[in-house]
């Protein structure tokens, strides 16, 4: 694995994995997978489908049990936690395809996300200055929203646990490019607002519009991990591990 | 009696089975619907409300609605506690597998059932009403106990409704229900939940069996018709649905009561399984269950 960003030891780190193995059944996903999110930035993992993208997700969620390695947040080690004390820890995740509570309302999705960290009414506020269109739909069943709206509830859903830690699973897959480019603009804000923010993205265009820095992610292995403007200089890695670009 | 105050009769009495299996068939429903667990002792949590009851009721002195409204608390909170006990030991050590769980609760069934067999005897026992009132209507006579079999059920499915759509409990499961892996990734301790769904499901079958031991009796084998006609109003309701559940143990409970006394028992059982085998041909997710999750 090479990590190529020269500024990385004077940044705070948010999350570190290191050595990380990880099983789906008897297959092994990801093999002594290391990687680092420093504090405030956007670290995409692009690769293949079945590269080990989702799983490495939920591996820091405790949705996947490590079977070696160690994943900490701020110094603290989440591995061996129940799942259900990691967004307690600080982690919030936007699963592939929303997963959104479909039969519960806006509201009510929203109020999950509260409760997972004591969050009150004025986070709500809060979140749902950054999706005013949500504001309009509270009390309708999130199963018919669009799929811009469902996408803007997933994550003003995990944004109610006010996290350290984001994990973003192909926010942009299936929608049209307004919708893209209002994701875009999100995760751009909550760069500003210092929320350290893991992309899985396939789009090379998002990857290089909002990413700080981009891992390459190949047979379940950390390849490379490179400075998005490198990559905008010299595209080669993209073509090298994704066969496009 | 003329045809009028007849079916009057006959449908007061298809209500009290209904208030009574609405109850049952909830508890089965709602651990289905959360767990995805089909829980075949389900019938014997409430065969062990039944025989507490008279445990309870025998035990406490005194005028007899002392006992019954002790049974009445007592009675579901032991057995919530046993339902609990079950869950930590057997469901939860095979990750709430469908299959493995159906075999376990078919080996649970035989333990309660053996159990109380050994402890409490093969005699059925009555347990005396908390009053004995009876309404006058211009016709006939008719057991006020019954009718408050009735409001009791009713009030407790309400309470159940508010409970699941109003409080913060009620969200945390439903989000268990509807997508037990994303629940976790937002604090909601999953196994925590299906313990107490366990517990709840077997306390709603205690409940409607201390509710009518005053009119039926207690004996160890009682618990075998509660879970064959549950599972027919949650096969004709759709699992997990409470509104579906409701209707649909209405729907038989009536039905039973009104073919039962102008025709034959065989009759409104005959109907009850054609009325399950339409709705596994035509809708097989029933009436209010959604098709799939």
């Amino acid at each position: 694995m090479i990590e190529t960003n020269k500024a990385e030891a004077s940044k705070t780190e948010a999350l570190r994995i290191a050595g990380l193995d990880c099983f789906h059944g008897a297959v092994q996903v990801l093999y002594r997978l290391d990687l680092v999110l420093n504090k405030g930035e956007v670290l995409c993992l692009f690769g293949r489908n079945g590269a080990g993208k989702t799983t490495t997700l939920k591996a820091i969620m405790g949705l996947v049990p490590a079977s070696a390695g160690s994943i900490k947040l701020t110094g603290k080690e989440l591995t061996g936690l129940p799942a259900h004390e990691v967004p307690k820890a600080g982690v919030a995740y936007v699963p592939q395809g929303r997963r959104l509570f479909a039969e519960m309302t806006v509201a009510e999705n929203i109020e999950i996300g509260l409760m997972a960290r004591g969050k009150g009414r004025a986070v709500r506020d809060n979140v749902l200055d950054l999706f005013p269109l949500l504001r309009q739909r509270l009390r309708q069943r999130s199963g018919t929203l669009s799929g811009g709206e469902q996408q803007m509830l997933a994550m003003a859903r995990a944004l109610c646990l006010e996290p350290e830690v984001l994990l973003l699973d192909e926010p942009t897959e299936g929608l049209m490019p307004s919708m893209i480019a209002k994701i875009r603009e999100t995760v751009s804000k909550l760069r500003a607002m210092d929320v350290s923010t893991i992309l899985v993205e396939q789009r090379v265009d998002a990857v290089l519009s909002v990413a700080d820095r981009v891992c390459f992610i190949e047979n379940g292995r950390n390849r490379e991990t490179v400075d998005v403007e490198e990559l905008r200089a010299d595209p080669s890695a993209v073509r090298r591990y994704v066969g496009v670009g | 009696m003329h045809f009028g105050p007849h079916l009057l009769l006959a449908a007061l009495e298809g209500l009290v089975t209904s208030a009574v299996l609405a109850l049952t068939a909830l508890g089965l429903s709602l651990v289905f619907g959360v767990m995805r667990v089909v829980n075949v002792a389900h019938g014997e949590f409430f065969m062990l409300g039944a025989v507490l009851a008279w445990a309870i009721s025998t035990a406490i002195s005194g005028h007899p609605a002392l006992g019954f409204l002790a049974a009445l608390v007592i009675a579901p909170l032991i057995v919530g506690a046993i339902a609990l006990v079950a869950e930590r030991l057997v469901l939860r050590r095979l990750n709430y597998n469908p299959e493995a769980t159906i075999v376990a609760t078919i080996g649970m069934l035989y333990i309660i059932q053996q159990l109380a067999l050994s402890f409490y005897g093969p005699e059925a026992r009555p347990v005396e009403p908390p009053f004995s009132y009876r309404i006058l209507l211009p016709w006939f006579g008719y057991s006020g106990y019954k009718l408050s079999i009735i409001a009791a059920s009713a009030l407790l499915l309400t309470a159940t409704w508010l409970v699941l759509t109003r409080t913060k409990v009620g969200l945390i499961m439903r989000a268990t229900q509807y997508d037990s892996e994303t629940a976790q990734a937002f604090g909601i301790a999953v196994g925590r939940v299906y313990g107490g769904v366990f517990a709840l499901g077997a306390m709603l079958a205690a409940i409607a069996a201390v509710l009518i031991v005053p009119i039926s009796q207690a004996h160890y084998l009682m618990g075998q018709d509660p879970l064959l006609l549950s599972f027919i109003v949650v096969i004709i309701g759709g699992l997990g649905s409470l509104r579906g559940t409701v209707v649909a143990a209405v729907l038989i409970g009536l039905s039973d009561g009104i073919i039962s006394m102008f025709f034959s028992p065989t009759l409104a059982k005959i109907i009850a399984t054609l009325l399950v085998a339409m709705v596994l041909v035509f809708r097989p997710q029933g009436l209010f269950g959604t098709a799939s999750r």
